[in-house]
């Protein structure tokens, strides 16, 4: 037997099977096996291993690392492989301890069960058999677990824990299963799905450089790569809070503890902009930080996308929120060097790219398994934490080989306080397509498609005006060309940069987006008509109507006839410049 | 408890690692002592067990260490720190050993320095503001208790002074509690040091401070250990007396470098630069000790230092540290050549937690507009002295100039000051608000209207427009 740090190698190993978890030396670590030679098996622990030695039993549990499905997921704060930290403070205090075995789900708690089908219903696979209330925002359904199917009977209203039979199926060849509240999965397989459909709704986020420009559909994938300190903690905190999904599982892993605090503390303070509960009523948190045993954050990943599928299956749309992907990847080379397996670039090892790809494969908008018909979405949404902001590191580069969505972190833009730093220029989105849906009024979807596009051309051109400025000076510029760089400028400073931290900047709805941009762009046309009848620029620029443009963010959504007047108050205040030209 | 067993079993000896065989119960992690054939005593820490093989690395390092006449004793603990109150006003080693002429400690309990992590659940939201005096922090870059705030710096830096003047002028607004300072040397020269415990001495916070110092001519490997004994004192003193810790490590950099001389002589497949592809988790278990825990009333906020290879900020040492910690402040070259001191470099220098800690009740309502009005004038302006040193000021639109007068004003002004001066972040603010005013109220775009209204007038009416 042989310890080195996260990796313990055991002898006598007969029978065990890749992937089962094992329990380790006196202290009753978990850990599970990766390696099998012979009879010896290689094993990650869950924790930390100091004070194992050779000579002491590994027991083998003969399962895979699963994890409960079942009422009480949701508002619940987990560690990497599924134990609840708030319970884990109440048994040992505020410093984590090894070895305690918590389950994930309360088993004391009862549950008030409404079946939705009656005895002698035959069922299969993801068929719902009933409902518990689980928080005011979350109807948990209940459903056959995969793989069984058969008859219902004893199917009773009532009050169960989840390990309760609620109901029993007999199968054909005369087998019986007991349905209880709960039942478990291992983290590794996906869970079974009916079929794969196209991702076509946008999965709005109330984040005006993500939702215009470069959105994400329900069921869609979006990576966030950054250098430190350019916000992709936030943009992730931001997308958890407001994104509109049904559930959001956030999986802080790898990550600073008091950024998980930060979540734990905000959320259950935090409104849903739609239903105005608390969003821990529809959240889920794993939080794994960065100075937790590395092995659990290599679970922790699978432990988060499982119960967001197990939400999909029940007809959900979900939001998977995975901070940070790059933390992840780590601990992959750490267990992988441990094992001396030959490395691949930068250490890391060779299958580092089929593994990221066949977790965002987990995304996707379904036809969710079993009846009664219906339709579930788990989009994930990863951030990638490359050293030195480097993007042609591994972790950058197979998570954009799957990803659909690109929303690139710029280091400049955080250090002009441009948040979110999103870069327009090198970001990219294949879901721009479905935009125009997202709006009830067609006519303002195709608009907004439009608008969508002018303002994308005008920052193109800016970047390229600007460089013009840098060697020849702003002089050079003909009017119209100023015209372009000063609607970029406002673009940017009034459209794409968005606080997080302010009360009403924080989320714009879809309509609000569209009645900004329109305004910035109207600006624009005006100006531009202006210019040709000979008006100045400066004049132009000067017009007091420009700080009620950079104002309009501030602009509460019940009150948003107030940026429909601003344009009014463009057209009056360009007239007279435009009349005196003309006259001149 | 296991008896101590004794071996005269090394077999192979390398770099600062050692190899004993034959070894029954060994546990990984659990320590050594290594008697040598002079009687002498190093220490050193199990790093791999394999059957009856052994792999220790040697803190004080293996020179003189011979395969037939040492004689190893395994002790069967992890490393430990004696603790008790006395520990405050002490010097250490980098092992934790007294090293001032103070009498042996007599300890309260013995404490594991890798330590445990922080229940996630069980953590306190850092909250609390931390006036430093300092403008660029107080102002700009706010600290709350519990954050972990680097200090990126290159050699021939001023970071000495800047942690000095941080260790002495930090503190709570409008309370009295107790404070003290931890400090962990690492491979630092004996001036810094000393400088540091001078300082200390000036002022008398002495008393409130316990130090572990391993200089730049004693053992690497031992540096290792040293953060950890002096988080585990920061850990006592917080946790346990209910103390509001400032720990203050010097030099991370040093720390890495050892790492990478254990790491190398594993013969480890290297991450970038040589360092060992864990050296994220690795310094994640050291800073991570900071915050604050729900129920208790102490704190441990840490500040580390780091000098930057070539300023280079995408070096593996600070590009993982800005990682995990919650923000930095980054010291530039250019400026400390203009003579603008300290030599914050303002806009690439962040702290995260900064919004939870200002504001009504905490500082002033304006705080959050008005840093980030400062930070966009700023940044615009340093643009624009770019510019003009490319094309001469001649080629700047007037308003272009505004700015670039801002920024020249701001560098001297506002993050010019000295060493002693100890701004109250009112006088921050305000100063802010006094740069502020060569703006129109129009362009201050990320201020919210009242505020200008509110505070704006008193500036213009003294800057007479």
């Amino acid at each position: 037997m042989k310890v080195a740090g996260p990796v313990v190698v055991a002898e006598g190993m007969a029978g065990a099977r890749m992937y089962d978890v094992v329990r380790v030396g006196a202290l009753n670590l978990i850990g599970e096996i990766v390696e099998l030679r012979g009879d010896t098996a290689s094993i990650q622990v869950y924790e930390e291993t100091t004070g194992i030695g050779p000579g002491e039993p590994v027991v083998d549990t003969e399962a895979p690392l699963s994890v409960e499905l079942g009422p009480g997921l949701i508002e619940s704060i987990y560690d990497g492989i599924q134990r609840p930290l708030a319970d884990l403070v109440d048994r040992e205090g505020a410093f984590m301890s090894r070895g305690s075995d918590v389950p994930g789900l309360n088993r004391e708690k009862k549950w008030h069960f409404k079946p939705t089908v009656g005895d002698g219903t035959k069922v299969g696979p993801g068929d719902i058999i009933g409902e518990v209330k689980e928080t005011t925002l979350m109807v948990h359904k209940i459903m056959v677990p995969p793989g069984v199917s058969g008859t219902i009977s004893g199917i009773r209203e009532g009050d169960y824990t989840v390990e309760e039979t609620v109901a029993t199926c007999k199968g054909e060849g005369g087998s019986s299963h007991e349905l209880k509240l709960m039942h478990r999965w291992p983290v590794r397989n996906p869970r079974p799905i009916g079929r794969r459909l196209a991702p076509e709704h946008i999965l709005v986020s109330g984040q005006r450089v993500i939702d215009t420009f470069f959105p994400i559909s329900k069921g869609g994938t979006a990576c966030v790569p950054g250098p430190f300190g350019t916000g992709k903690t936030v943009v992730q905190h931001q997308l958890a809070k407001w994104v509109d999904a049904d559930v959001v599982v956030y999986v802080g892993c790898g990550e600073r503890g008091n950024e998980m605090t930060d979540v734990l503390t905000e959320f259950p303070e935090l409104k849903d902009p739609r239903s105005g509960e608390p969003l821990m009523r529809r959240s889920v948190l794993i939080a794994n930080t960065s100075n937790m045993p590395v092995a659990a954050r290599e679970a922790s990943v699978y432990t988060g996308i499982t119960l967001a599928e197990y939400f999909r299956d029940m007809g959900y749309t979900v939001a998977l929120m995975a901070d940070s992907t790059s933390r992840w990847a780590e601990a992959m080379r750490e267990i992988s060097t441990r094992l001396e397996e030959m490395p691949a670039e930068e250490g890391y090892p060779a299958y580092l790219s089929a593994r990221i790809a066949a977790f965002y494969e987990r995304a996707g908008r379904v036809k969710c398994l079993g009846g009664p018909e219906r339709e579930g979405g788990l989009s994930v949404i990863g951030a990638v934490s490359p050293p030195g902001g480097d993007l042609s590191d591994s972790v950058v580069q197979a998570t954009l080989h799957v990803v659909k969505v690109f929303w690139s972190l710029k280091g400049e833009l955080a250090y002009q306080r441009h948040f979110p730093a999103i870069d327009w220029l090198t970001s990219y989105s294949f879901y721009t397509q479905y935009l125009p849906k997202t709006f009830s009024d067609k006519d303002q979807g195709a608009e907004m498609e439009q608008m969508r596009k002018e303002a994308m051309t005008l920052l193109e051109q800016e970047s390229e005006l600007r460089e013009i400025v840098r060697l020849v000076g702003a002089e050079a510029l003909s009017p119209r060309d100023r015209l372009a760089l000063e609607t970029s400028r406002s673009l940017r400073e009034d459209y794409l940069h968005q606080n997080a931290f302010h009360a009403v900047d924080t989320y714009t709805s879809m309509v609000k987006q569209y009645e900004m941009l329109r305004t910035v762009l109207h600006f624009h046309h005006q100006a531009l008509e202006a210019i040709e009848a000979g008006a100045e620029t400066a004049e132009i620029f000067k017009l007091a109507v420009r700080e009620d443009i950079a104002r309009a963010k501030y602009i509460p959504q019940d009150e948003i006839d107030k940026i429909r007047q601003i344009r009014q108050r463009i057209e009056d205040q360009m007239k007279p410049l435009h009349g005196a030209a003309v006259a001149k | 408890m296991l008896s101590v067993k004794e071996y005269q079993t090394v077999t192979n000896i390398q770099g600062p690692l050692m190899m004993v065989e034959m070894v029954d119960e060994a546990k990984y992690g659990h320590i050594v002592d290594i008697e040598l054939g002079d009687g002498s005593i190093r220490h050193g820490q199990i790093l791999q067990v394999e059957n009856d093989k052994v792999l220790v690395q040697v803190f004080e390092g293996t020179s003189g260490i011979d395969v037939k006449h040492s004689t190893v004793r395994f002790l069967a603990k992890p490393l430990e720190l004696a603790v008790s109150p006395d520990i405050l006003g002490r010097v250490f080693s980098g092992l934790g050993v007294p090293k001032d002429d103070g009498p042996a400690i007599i300890p309260t309990h013995r404490l594991d320095i890798n330590g445990q992590p922080i229940n996630p659940y069980a953590r306190d939201y850092p909250n609390e503001f931390i006036q430093t005096g300092i403008s660029t922090i107080d102002g700009l870059n706010p600290l709350v208790r519990g954050q972990k705030l680097p200090i990126f710096s290159g050699s021939g830096l001023p970071h000495d002074d800047l942690t000095a003047q941080f260790a002495r002028q930090a503190t709570v607004l409008g309370k009295g509690e107790e404070f003290a300072v931890v400090f962990a040397a690492m491979g630092i020269t004996f001036e810094a040091a000393q400088f540091f415990i001078d300082d200390l001495h000036n002022t008398g916070a002495i008393e409130r401070a316990v130090m572990f110092v391993n200089l730049a001519n004693e053992p690497a490997i031992e540096r290792i250990a040293t953060p950890r004994f002096a988080l585990t004192a920061a850990e006592y003193l917080a946790f346990e007396l209910d103390m509001h810790v400032l720990v203050i490590l010097n030099d991370m950099t040093n720390y890495c470098e050892a790492l990478r001389e254990i790491s190398a002589a594993r013969k480890e497949v290297p991450g970038r630069r040589g360092y060992p592809g864990y050296l994220y988790t690795d310094l994640a278990t050291i800073y991570e000790r900071a915050g604050r825990i729900k129920g208790k009333k102490g704190s441990i906020t840490m500040a580390p230092v780091l000098t930057m290879p070539e300023d280079d900020k995408t070096h593996p040492v600070p590009d993982l540290t800005g990682y995990i910690t919650e923000g930095q402040v980054i010291l530039s070259r250019s400026l400390h050549r203009q003579g603008v001191s300290p030599p914050v470099d303002v806009l690439p220098s962040l702290s995260r937690l900064k919004d939870k800690g200002i504001g009504k009740n905490k500082t002033r309502e304006d705080h959050a507009d008005l840093y980030n009005q400062l930070y966009a004038a700023y940044a615009r302006g340093k643009e624009m002295q770019e510019l003009a040193t490319i094309m001469g000021e001649a080629a700047l639109s007037d308003e272009d100039r505004k700015y670039m007068k801002f920024a020249n004003a701001f560098e001297a002004r506002y993050i010019s000051q000295d060493y002693y001066e100890n701004r109250t972040v009112e006088q921050t603010l305000d100063l802010g608000w006094e740069l502020l005013s060569m703006f129109e109220n129009a362009e201050l775009k990320r201020i919210d209207v009242k505020l200008i209204e509110k505070y704006m007038p008193k500036f213009r009416q003294k800057a007479g427009t």
